[in-house]
């Protein structure tokens, strides 16, 4: 496949078209520095506060619609734009122009007061006003959790997301900006213009000698790897853009798996969820809940949305960190890693993928294509609990899935896997065999609980102590077994704090 | 929400909930922060080189490499210091380039100049620097136990405290502690300073005392204050973190602006921000409470060890305030207070929203607590047997008279309307059948001084130009951080002038309009210089009165200004033509106004006098839910009554209020501040530290103005003070959990700030993991 070596993308309706970018070039400084469009803030350069968040549209994969997501600027790197359409916060009302519906309701309902954090929540406000009509609290909260305000204390800016639907009629309007979720109007325009930016060939440039591929099929990417065996891969770049902003590493070449459409995939198949390196966490989790949908809070708390519009659940996976918030559920439930290279594939469970402590079972060359996730056999539950310090967009102090199945009163296919109790995130195998085909009682989860203690030698820093993560390790199980006895009583089950008093 | 609507008439400004002045270019991604502004040609961007070490002799300062990094200008260490190596505002102990000697991990040493951020930023990490390690003190703990203070210690007694503990019918003691907080504005650390001709210099500064840093980075060059200019049009937050510390930056930047004789920016990573600048200080309390059957407080002695780091910075007012406040609301008749000013290797903490108040209460309310569960009383009864008194038991430990106390009222009408009887015993019912989610719940009042304790502090400038067409520019020496500074301001110069807002344009804080000006610190920015500009525009329209009435020989009792017109004997003239009329005939309309807080005195020796004008007060209920298996918890409702005198501005009152609140139940559940053993700060970014996200805003959140209270003392419309009393509300959440955790095996959970799920789980079983 022959390369085309410039990026497109649209923005303020004009298409954009760069020939030289320097992979490590975040959109961020793009538009502050290159651009003069000061109004995204750089607050952490991490991904964590969102102070620069800014939307993506993309065409849908078919049929005249958009996908509209917020997306963390500081750390998406700007070769990624290509083919879609980026809107920044000058975007929403031009100089002089009437405020647009979001921000009218953020001034009408005093959601600024430093202001710095602002234009991030007005960008992903209005991510949420293209995408729900009628948002509950949880579904605002949700949509904020990427954002930080140290002012206002969230509680006017809440009030804006729940009224700035009133004010769409306001708004100078006509316009595709303007116009709530739901509203046709304008889309099948912007389809139209994203879509004349769509081509199939590799795409390849660079700047200050450094290089950015965008291969556009698998083939292209192996032969890529081959060439290139210690390229950095990107896909979300959720991680590796800090490697940029925070570690200052030279990446050189950057290989980009976002264009390769066989792996932005999720498919069920009789084998279990397929699930492509491509695919972003937003893409993922609506399927995995679909067969596992006592995850729903595990995934409420994991990112925030502009992180999950960016991440990859491969990556997640390939990344490898012992805290990282998927592997316990996928471990748990059970998964096999496809790993690709030029010479073939080959797939492994997750237990064996990971060697050590950032250690995985991956050769030159090879890249982690697919998880491929089991399908729920009948009678198997599947959850997963989270501790950290904060409810929200935090990083895992200790994360436990489980999985058992029902045989009768027994419990058999009893799969505990932890994260942050150990190098990577595993199996806790003498809890798991004190459990397995036994009746579930309170003495049997006494002795799994003091199990899980032998099974285990945490460390302690900067989320939790040893002794802590020991402590709810336990603690956890004690509550997988009150949960599951009272299903099994047929009563409301969730003992979680989080869903405490607030409408799911 | 209530207090929206209220009072104002609506010609009037003042009183009206109007948005914050920047709210619509906020919103609109146009309001310029200091790094927003248009860069100068030239400009060179800097990044600092800091200590790895918390405590070391420094030997040799290999820089070769950074040098090599393309794109590098320059290196600036402490020998390019033309003036005084010095930012510390008060002890000059904090050199802005670190020499033979670094105290703390991220301790400034060199700055690069290069021609990018990237550039700069790399090369700082390029440096080759020969350390001899010393014995480092990174707890409050080890300071005390080996006399590491930045400053003396120092003690208040009243009464004979020894005698009424050693009398008191019941008597407990405990260590407890209260962690730092990171201000965490959202807006890092920044200055630009751009070369002038004849060695002017004009600094862009993200600062709440452009004056201070006006002398400091004159100080550093080698300049007099006349040849720097300071400016500052807003702040992305500050809380406090920009009082004193944001110098270091401005004098950095200016420091390499001389050496290259180019403008230089220096923009903080964020972590580097929170490495290398100060937060607030963690507190070691010890305490040792006598009180009698009802709970009443008969002896109290404090010793507080207080984290200062590695210099003195604003330690000393921060400590003193928070010996002003371990009374909170409660009248101590015998009370001891020891002060330790910790000399640590960590880095120099500073002002934060409260400076020192929150500590000083969290002690006296965990005390309270204390002596409630100990009787096995509701903690609101003891809250209220120990309330400062209307007529008697109404003089503080520093000799001030309570004047004004709303505390009975406040938490009479705060325990009615939130319901707080019934729900606690629902509440005590619910724990009793020993869920895993266990209730809990807590309310709290805040009693707070308004005023810098320095006197001199307490003195403000304000500068109003009225042009020909009528229309009217407004400067001050205070800054715009959020707070909503300028427009409660800009409302007060309105109806000074009887004109409508649009008519009034606000102006950059900038140190050629106003000197001298004090830090927009301690909630005084509105009262000061609210009062300042009211002086000022009150000249001015003065000479308008005066003026006019002479033309149409009336008294000057029939000239009034309202409706954008002035009435003359019920003759109406429009504004702009009156303005006219006056510059015709050679009348001054431009005026400087000029405001001291009356009635206040201390002297620092005794800790004796009237060091506050008055007090602002407030109460807050919380409930929360706590998991038992993990410790994570949830606030679940919050009522709020707080007094903000006749409000200003109802809609940034309410802001200060709901946002200090929430800010305050991140210092005390999930900000955590963790050092490693080398100190190292390794909670340096949002990643790993954590403050409060939109979803631990409780769904029910019940915040009202308190409608009642005119400010008896003569504040700008009589107006009270709202920047920080609003975050020690928080306390009712802190204290709430730990009612949650309340067994009968269990009465006091040894609960310490923050209350972080690992915190809590402890405090459950007992005090152990």
């Amino acid at each position: 496949m022959s390369s085309v070596e410039r990026i497109r993308f649209v923005l303020d309706g004009e298409i954009v078209e760069l020939d030289r970018v320097d992979p490590a070039r975040t959109v961020l400084q793009y538009l502050r520095e290159d651009r003069g469009r000061c109004g995204s803030k750089e607050g952490c350069a991490e991904g964590d506060c969102g102070a620069c968040t800014v939307v993506l549209v993309e065409a849908a994969a078919s049929g005249d619609s958009l996908q509209v997501r917020a997306v963390n600027a500081c750390i998406q790197f700007l070769a990624t734009l290509d083919g879609k359409e980026l809107i920044t916060v000058e975007s929403l009302s031009g100089r002089g122009a009437a405020l647009h519906p979001v921000q009218q309701a953020m001034v009408n309902e005093h959601g600024s007061q430093c202001g710095f954090c602002t234009p991030g929540f007005v960008m992903s406000l209005f991510a949420l006003y293209k995408t729900r009509q009628a948002p509950s609290r949880v579904d605002i909260d949700d949509a904020l959790a990427g954002n930080l305000c140290r002012c206002t204390g969230y509680r006017p800016i809440v009030a804006a997301a729940e009224r700035m639907y009133e004010l769409a009629d306001d708004a100078n309007a006509g316009d595709w900006l303007a116009a709530a979720a739901g509203s046709e109007l304008g889309v099948a325009e912007r389809c139209a213009v994203l879509r004349s930016l769509e081509h199939d060939n590799d795409i390849e440039l660079g700047d200050n000698g450094r290089c950015f591929h965008a291969p556009s099929s698998v083939d292209s990417l192996t032969a890529l790897l081959s060439e290139y065996p210690d390229a950095t891969l990107l896909a979300g770049g959720t991680d590796v853009g800090l490697w940029v902003t925070k570690q200052y590493r030279d990446l050189n070449p950057v290989i980009y798996l976002g264009r390769i459409r066989e792996l932005a995939t999720v498919e069920v198949t009789r084998d279990g969820i397929d699930i492509g390196a491509a695919a972003t966490l937003t893409e993922v989790v609506p399927v995995l809940l679909e067969y596992y949908p006592q995850l729903k809070e595990l995934f409420l708390r994991w990112a925030s949305p502009p992180i999950r519009n960016a991440a990859t659940l491969v990556g997640n996976v390939a990344n490898g960190s012992p805290i990282g918030d998927s592997m316990p559920a996928l471990m748990a439930a059970g998964t096999q890693v496809v790993l690709c290279s030029a010479a073939g594939r080959r797939s492994v469970p997750m237990e064996a993928f990971y060697l050590g402590y950032q250690k995985k079972d991956l050769r030159p060359g090879e890249f982690v294509e697919r998880v491929l996730v089991s399908l729920p056999a009948p009678d198997t539950v599947l959850k997963s609990y989270k501790v950290s310090k904060r409810f929200d967009q935090d990083i895992t102090a200790v994360c436990l899935g489980a999985h058992v199945r029902f045989d009768g009163d027994r419990i058999c296919d009893v799969r505990l896997a932890y994260g942050g109790m150990a190098a990577t995130v595993a199996r806790a195998s003498g809890a798991e065999a004190v459990l397995e085909g036994q009746v579930l009682d309170e003495a049997l989860i006494d002795v799994a609980m003091n199990a899980v203690g032998e099974d285990f030698t945490p460390l302690s820093d900067m989320r939790a102590s040893a002794d802590y993560r020991r402590a709810i390790s336990r603690n956890l199980l004690r509550r997988l077994f009150l949960e599951l006895r009272a299903e099994r009583q047929g009563k409301p089950a969730s003992s979680s704090v989080y869903a405490y008093g607030r409408a799911s | 929400m209530d207090a929206r609507a209220k009072r104002a008439a609506p010609e009037r400004a003042v009183g009206q909930a109007l948005p914050h002045d920047s709210a619509h270019l906020h919103v609109s991604g146009r309001a310029a922060y200091t790094d927003d502004l248009p860069e100068p040609r030239d400009l060179l961007h800097l990044a600092v080189g800091m200590s790895s070490e918390a405590h070391a002799a420094v030997g040799s300062v290999d820089l070769t490499e950074v040098r090599a990094v393309p794109g590098v200008v320059a290196v600036i260490a402490a020998a390019d210091i033309a003036g005084e190596n010095n930012y510390g505002p008060v002890v000059h102990d904090d050199p802005v380039f670190a020499e033979d000697l670094v105290e703390y991990v991220g301790q400034p040493i060199f700055a690069v100049a290069a021609d990018s951020v990237d550039a700069a930023r790399r090369a700082a990490l390029r440096a080759k620097i020969d350390y001899q390690p010393r014995p480092a003190i990174l707890d409050p703990e080890t300071a005390v136990a080996q006399d590491s203070f930045v400053l003396p210690s120092e003690t208040l007694t009243r009464g004979v405290p020894e005698r009424a503990l050693r009398d008191a019918q019941h008597r407990l003691t405990r260590r407890v502690r209260c962690g730092g907080q990171d201000q965490f504005y959202l807006e890092g650390h920044i200055a630009m300073a751009l070369p002038q001709e004849d060695r002017g210099l004009l600094v862009y500064s993200s600062t709440q005392h452009p004056d201070e840093v006006q002398s400091l980075v004159a100080a550093a060059t080698a300049r007099d204050a006349k040849d720097v200019v300071v400016v500052c049009r807003r702040m992305g937050g500050a809380f406090g973190g920009k009082e004193s510390q944001a110098a270091l930056m401005a004098c950095i930047a200016a420091i390499a602006s001389d050496r290259t004789g180019r403008p230089c920016k220096l923009r903080l990573d964020r972590d580097v921000d929170m490495i290398m600048t100060g937060k607030r200080h963690d507190f070691l309390i010890d305490y040792d409470v006598g009180f009698n059957g009802e709970g009443v407080i008969q002896g109290i002695d404090f010793t507080l060890a207080s984290r200062c780091g590695m210099s003195a910075d604003l330690s000393g007012p921060v400590n003193d305030r928070a010996m002003f406040h371990c009374d909170n609301a409660y009248f101590l008749e015998h009370v001891n207070i020891l002060s330790h000013r910790c000399k640590t290797n960590t880095v120099s903490n500073t002002a934060f929203r409260g400076f020192g108040g929150p500590q000083g209460m969290f002690a006296i309310e965990c005390a309270i607590d204390d002596i409630a569960r100990a009787l096995g009383k509701d903690p609101l009864a003891v809250r209220r047997a120990n309330f400062y008194g209307l007529e008697t038991r109404n003089t503080t430990h520093y000799g001030q008279t309570v004047e004004d106390n709303m505390l009975h009222e406040l938490l009479t009408t705060l325990a009615e309307t939130s319901d707080y009887p019934s729900r606690r015993a629902a509440i005590q019912a619910h724990n009793s059948g020993e869920p895993l989610l266990r209730k809990g719940i807590a309310i709290t009042p805040v009693k707070f001084g308004i005023s810098f304790t320095s006197t001199l502090l307490n003195q403000a400038g304000a500068l109003i130009h009225v042009y020909k067409d009528g229309t009217i520019q407004l400067n001050h020496g205070g800054t715009e951080m959020g707070q909503g500074l300028y427009i409660k301001v800009a409302q007060v110069v309105a109806d000074e002038f009887g004109v409508s807002l649009d008519r009034v344009r606000i102006t950059a804080a900038d140190t050629s309009k106003v000197p001298n000006a004090s830090a927009t610190a301690a909630s005084s920015g509105s009262d000061m210089n609210g009062k300042a500009a009211q002086k000022a525009a009150q000249t001015i329209v003065g000479r308008l009165r005066e003026f006019l009435a002479g033309r149409h020989a009336v008294s000057e009792a029939e000239v009034l200004f309202a409706g954008n017109a002035v009435s003359v004997a019920g003759q109406a003239f429009d504004f702009s033509e009156v303005v006219r009329m006056a510059w015709a005939e050679r009348i001054s309309l431009s005026a400087t106004g000029y405001y001291k807080t009356p009635k206040i005195h201390y002297d620092r020796a005794s800790f004796s006098g009237r060091p506050f004008y008055y007090y602002a007060y407030g109460a807050a209920v919380s409930e929360v839910v706590v998991d038992t298996l993990t410790g994570e918890h949830r606030l679940t409702r919050v009522d709020i009554l707080h007094d903000c005198g006749d409000s200003l501005n109802p809609a940034v009152d309410l802001g200060q209020v709901e946002g200090g609140f929430i800010q305050g139940v991140g210092w005390l559940t999930s900000e955590e501040l963790c050092w490693d053993d080398s100190g190292r700060l390794t909670t340096h970014a949002p990643s790993t530290y954590k403050i409060p996200t939109s979803s631990d805003v409780p769904a029910d959140f019940r915040v009202t103005l308190s409608e009642s209270s005119a400010n008896r003392e003569d504040t700008i419309y009589r107006s009270k003070a709202v920047g920080e009393p609003p975050l020690m509300l928080a306390l009712s959440a802190f204290l709430a959990i730990r009612d949650a955790l309340a067994t009968e095996g269990n009465p006091a959970p040894p609960l310490d700030a923050p209350a972080t799920p690992e915190a809590v789980l402890r405090a459950w079983q007992g005090g152990t993991l």
